[in-house]
């Protein structure tokens, strides 16, 4: 491995535009429902800004944003987000992931809006975590790689 | 050795040209796809999509209408799917650094 020395200009470069990226991604989560985006593409931004601070300004930094432990139980609460809009529609008597029956007091086709929402939510912090944790394991096995 | 791989190059490319020539026309309400009943009887899927997305999840993108509502058991899907391969990275590299701790 080799071995690199702090660059102030990286470190502070990433941590500036990292929470700019976390926005957007929020954007695009959020405004999926008008255009292009939703759930995969902001988790991955989502993703990619915990990653830049991880990659310029070393994974010690990088915990201060974004704990090594988060990344999988992260990813489980997406996972249940999904399961469990689901099942909410299901024991308010419709069927699996019919969002119609979800118990808000909007018309169906405005709870069908909601239920989209609250998936692609789920997708989104599903794949962040899943994305930041694969990224965390991968560097667990190679424990001189920054902070040597 | 090398000939033989560029010759199974161009005749696959070939034969993907060859393929693609006869796709389906895009936005001709003719074609079998994007008809409005297909040649059984029942609603073609891309007709009745382009005509109720809006309709019946009150949201403009109809991609994100199929993605998450019609085709959402496809989308719990692929969500497990990742969490599947996180899971994996997880105990597969995770478990490594432990017997390496164990023996150092």
């Amino acid at each position: 491995m080799i071995k690199r020395d702090e660059n102030p200009i990286l470190a502070l470069g990433g941590r500036v535009i990292s929470p700019f990226i976390m926005l957007f991604a929020l954007y695009v989560i959020f405004h999926g429902h008008y255009s292009p985006g939703g759930g995969f593409q902001g988790g991955t931004m989502l993703a990619a800004a915990v990653l830049l601070v991880r990659l310029s300004a070393g994974s010690d930094m990088g915990e201060l944003q974004f704990k090594k432990s988060w990344g999988t139980y992260l990813g489980a609460v997406g996972v249940l987000i999904y399961f469990g809009t689901g099942l909410v529609a299901m024991l308010w008597g419709g069927n699996y992931l019919n969002y119609e029956y979800l118990p808000l007091s909007f018309p169906a086709n405005e709870n069908r809006a909601w239920g989209i929402l609250s998936i692609e939510i789920g997708v989104g912090l599903a794949v962040m975590g899943i994305l930041a944790a694969i990224y965390d394991d991968l560097v667990e096995g190679e424990p001189n790689a920054w902070n040597a | 050795m090398k000939i033989v791989n560029y010759l199974i190059l161009i005749v696959f490319g070939a034969l993907l040209v060859y393929g693609s020539a006869w796709l389906p026309e895009r936005g001709n309400p003719n074609e079998p796809l994007d008809r409005e009943l297909s040649y059984a009887g029942t609603p073609g899927a891309a007709y009745y999509y382009i005509k109720n997305a809006k309709k019946d999840a009150y949201t403009d993108n109809m991609v994100t209408v199929i993605l998450a509502d019609y085709r959402g058991y496809d989308t719990l899907g692929e969500e497990t799917v990742i969490f599947t391969a996180g899971l994996c990275c997880y105990l597969l590299l995770r478990q490594r650094r432990v017997n390496h701790d164990k023996k150092g």
